[in-house]
């Protein structure tokens, strides 16, 4: 049986139908990934994989019913898995192993998860095409030749590629959509604190979430039902009930509101994805939806605000890799201020850099109410922007990027023209609002593009309805 | 000394009485086993986050509220960005803009000290310099553990004053529970800032700043010095540097540690981990409830409703134990004025020299004392005997009492004193003709006492001793 070809819901009915054994299943994974080793998706398949998944068969046959019973999955390199390293693909971390659990791995552990690998990205989820990673770039699942887009690169190259029904990425301006967008694969950013952030190492925390990245709309919603839910670890998780996601998908969108904004109208002439994202809205609103065309006027400022925020954070965040405790020590160090600065000068890559330096400037005396303060009062602008919006709407659609995947080494000595990757991403994580990836027609070339729907806070399920509406009946 | 003015501030800080740490559920404990005490979040490992212990949080209101501040409604924890290796995370959660506690005050005798502020922060791990070839080592134990940050406004002018607002801070804080304040374990540390002027003059001259003085003795010793220095500094034409000293407790100096121009720069920002702390004003009205009297307010109820004397009165509410005895004592026995003469006489007097000294009778074995005495099943002598065995041999009140109380019936006594005054007929003899017939007297009270071992009722005797003598 070829299993990269089921959907995660499949393969969930055939291993608890006991039709095929996890074994079975994940020896299968594990050999694509050797196969596909020229991808660089994967940095390390777990050696009690199969132990995992002899466990799991051993409790589907004792009745266990788990969501993901002896299903495998890939976590993302800066997700916590006990006793396994977690790198954040950074020289500095090579070697850390984890403490302890994070709290999606601890939710897909008990759901009877087999948690196979860890996937590539770009150094502490920092870049837009895995180009980053110390341990080399991944390559796009459909064109080798081009970037898988990033910070989860890997995590979407290898579902994509199919080296797993199901993977985990995390998202802080973009970084799950975006490779989803360019692997032709459903990527999404639940809601802010939807899903605990505990053992997820921090990048910019006020506006990062673990998401998954699945081949379909359906499959996503479930698996997300998965990882939500508060933890008592986390302040900023959400303590509320976690709907049935899956059955927020109605299989209809009449006088569902759609939004088109002003601003992206503007944006998108000109852009490769300008005539795939207008044929989406047409075909939303030929079959039921109605479209309301609105403004969020500092739309264009979502960009300067990220990239004062997440390096803000991202600063302080990292802080805590100094060598002296648990990263890689320099061993050129002779004293404690050449611990801290021999060793971070060694171990952290250029991005890293980049943005630790941008991070302290704008917290500096001085500095901090023209940017921070700022930003933050920025933030606060856009939310009201957005809630007028959401007044009138249910979703928003818009391109998830500007065109299809670039090819490696297009953009990495132009960080601006990098950066520029979140353009449409963005706003979603500076409101905290759900927002959706999902593949929608080709170029020429056969290469995807993504459409991006995001929702209200704690509305993933409109989006979902919507996404699997259009991945039904879109045929770009 | 005498041509300029001392201007002080003091930043002080205590670590709350509380179970856990501030930030995770390990013990908050002194003089574990190095690095016991610890998980990923206090030890700052990848991913973990901090989640608020409101207890630290209630004590930092309680402490606000011994000192008449204001409770912010809405509080907010923020980040402060150092390197140093005893820091985890590399950067410490504290509270910049929304603090807990705004303002509030402690009068010294004659002399009010405004307070700037209380906030809440986490502590940091401890470097331990190792003997052995090894070098230094941390200690994470301590991390995480809640401080609360005083500020005062720069009211204080000299040595005595900085000890006695000290004095008085640490009294409220024991008394309100919120901390130990055990200067020598590093419970209670205190930062000084501290500049001169010219008499009278109204612009403050440049400030240093002494950290982490962890005695009284230190802050005294250190604002007299660094205050003479400054002066000298001055007078011989030189300019008060801005910088951080450190004090020598050792050699008695304060040397320079790091100038104005290198100070660092905490990049302090919200911590995004964090949910901002709504106080109701509910809370703190509960919390308000809770609130046992202070020292100064319990020495006032002690001499208007108690009567007890001043002195009584002030050295009872000195201590935290001996006011929870005094009054636990008169729970049981309601007879303030009673407990508190013997609380001097008999307790404290004996345990005064000695260190760490505790009480060895209970409140609840006093009062049962005291009960028989009033109902005169005991005499005195056997009242204090009986309280000496308790305290030495820890006995039984009431089996002591059964065996050397149960006084003499009056008849007997009758007998016995007729007794006495038969064998004594010179005595008899000198009551009647000496000048001072009251010592005779007493003598004869005495020899009851000894006849019958101390079970005689006093006022009884002596009224059957003066019918006998007529």
């Amino acid at each position: 049986m070829k299993f990269e070809e089921l959907s995660l819901i499949e393969l969930v009915k055939l291993l608890q139908e006991q039709k095929v054994s996890s074994v079975e299943v994940t020896k299968y994974f594990i050999e694509r990934i050797k196969e596909k080793q020229n991808l660089n998706a994967v940095l390390e398949v777990y050696d009690d994989a199969i132990e995992q998944a002899e466990k799991a068969d051993e409790k589907i046959k004792n009745g266990f019913k788990g969501k993901l019973a002896g299903v495998p999955v890939i976590i993302k390199d800066n997700i916590l898995f006990k006793g396994k390293k977690a790198s954040c693909s950074s020289k500095f971390l090579e070697n850390y192993v984890a403490q302890y659990n994070s709290t999606v791995v601890e939710k897909m552990l008990n759901e009877g998860a087999v948690i196979i690998g860890r996937a590539n990205m770009d150094e502490f989820a920092m870049g837009s095409s895995t180009e980053n990673s110390a341990f080399g770039p991944t390559l796009n699942a459909l064109d080798p030749t081009r970037v898988p887009g990033g910070s989860s690169g890997g995590s979407a190259c290898a579902v994509a590629a199919g080296l797993c029904p199901v993977s985990l990425g995390t998202d802080t301006g973009g970084s799950i959509r975006q490779p989803a967008s360019y692997n032709g694969i459903v990527g999404i950013k639940p809601t802010y604190g939807r899903v605990s952030r505990y053992g997820v190492v921090a990048f910019a925390s006020s506006i990062e979430q673990v998401g998954p990245l699945t081949k379909n709309v359906k499959d996503n919603a479930y698996m997300l039902g998965v990882l939500s839910g508060g933890s008592e670890h986390d302040e900023t998780s959400l303590k509320i009930e976690v709907p049935d996601f899956l059955s927020q998908i109605k299989g209809d969108i009449k006088g569902i509101k759609v939004g088109v904004l002003k601003e992206v109208e503007e944006m998108v002439k000109g852009l490769d994805v300008e005539k795939t994202y207008h044929s989406v809205i047409d075909f939303l609103k030929a079959n039921g939806a109605e479209i309301v065309y609105s403004s969020i006027p500092d739309f264009a400022l979502t960009l300067p605000c990220y990239y004062i925020i997440a390096p803000a954070e991202a600063t302080s965040n990292l802080g805590r890799f100094d060598g002296v405790k648990y990263s890689r020590r320099s061993p050129k160090a002779t004293n404690v201020d050449e611990i801290y600065l021999k060793s971070r000068s060694e171990g952290f890559g250029k991005e890293v850099k980049r943005r630790i330096m941008l991070g302290n400037f704008v917290l500096s005396s001085g500095y901090f109410d023209a940017y921070y303060n700022k930003a933050k009062k920025l933030q606060q602008k856009l939310k009201i922007e957005a809630g007028k919006v959401f007044s009138k709407c249910d979703v928003i659609v818009l391109p998830t990027t500007t065109g299809v995947a670039f090819k490696l080494g297009a953009k990495s000595n132009d960080p601006i023209a990098m950066y520029k990757e979140d353009l449409f991403t963005i706003l979603a994580n500076i409101l905290g609002a759900p927002a959706l990836s999902l593949p929608c027609g080709k170029n020429e070339e056969g290469l995807p593009y993504g459409i991006q729907i995001i929702a209200n806070s704690l509305n993933e399920g409109m989006a979902y309805n919507v996404a699997d509406y259009i991945e039904k009946g879109y045929r770009g | 000394m005498q041509d300029f003015d001392i201007v002080i501030g003091l930043e002080v800080h205590a670590e709350l009485k509380t179970n856990s740490k501030v930030f995770c559920s390990c013990k908050n404990q002194f003089g574990s086993t190095p690095n016991t005490n610890c998980c990923p979040v206090c030890v700052g490992l990848p991913g973990a986050l901090p989640v608020l212990n409101k207890k630290a949080v209630q004590l930092v209101i309680k402490a606000g509220l011994t000192i008449d501040s204001e409770i912010n409604d809405l509080a907010i924890f923020e980040r402060k960005n150092y390197f140093y290796p005893d820091l985890a995370k590399a950067y410490q959660i504290s509270q910049l803009v929304r603090p807990i506690c705004i303002g509030g005050h402690i009068d010294l005798k004659d002399k009010r000290i405004r307070i700037n502020r209380i906030h809440l922060e986490e502590d940091a791990g401890k470097l331990v310099h190792s003997t052995q070839a090894i070098g230094t080592l941390i200690d994470y134990n301590r991390g995480g553990v809640p401080l609360m940050e005083l500020v005062t406004e720069p009211d204080i002018s000299s040595a005595d004053e900085a000890v006695e607002f000290l004095t008085k801070l640490r009294q409220r804080l024991i008394f309100a529970d919120v901390a130990n304040c055990k200067m020598e374990q590093g419970g209670m540390r205190c930062d000084v800032n501290i500049s001169v002027k010219p008499k009278g003059s109204s612009v403050l001259g440049q400030r240093t700043e002494m950290k982490n003085l962890n005695s009284f003795k230190s802050v005294y010793r250190a604002i007299n010095y660094e205050a003479n220095r400054q002066i000298e500094v001055i007078r011989n034409g030189g300019k008060i540097v801005q910088e951080t000293r450190k004090w020598d407790d050792n050699h008695e100096k304060s040397v320079s540690m790091r100038k104005k121009e290198t100070s660092q720069d905490y990049r302090y920002f919200p911590d995004p981990d964090m949910l901002a702390v709504e106080i109701s004003r509910e809370d703190v009205e509960n919390i308000r409830k809770t609130m046992p009297l202070m020292p100064e307010e319990l020495k006032k109820k002690y001499i208007e409703e108690y009567k007890l004397t001043e002195y009584d009165a002030d050295i009872i509410t000195k201590d935290r134990d001996i006011i929870k005895y005094f009054e636990d004592t008169i729970k049981l026995y309601n007879n303030p004025k009673v407990v508190a003469n013997w609380l001097l006489t008999d307790i404290l007097s004996k345990i005064k020299d000695e260190e760490n000294a505790e009480i060895k009778i209970s409140p609840k074995d006093l009062a049962k004392i005291l009960t028989l005495l009033e109902q005169s099943k005991i005499s005195r002598t056997v009242a204090k005997d009986i309280f000496a065995k308790v305290w030495e041999e820890n006995a039984d009140v009431d089996s002591l009492a059964k065996e050397m109380g149960g006084s003499v019936d009056e008849e007997s006594l009758k007998t016995i004193i007729a007794n006495i005054l038969a064998t004594n007929p010179k005595a008899v003899e000198d009551y009647h003709t000496s000048d001072t017939p009251e010592k005779v007297f007493r003598w004869f009270v005495g020899q009851v006492m000894k006849e019958t071992k101390g079970k005689a009722n006093a006022p009884m005797a002596e009224k059957i001793i003066k019918e006998l003598l007529k």
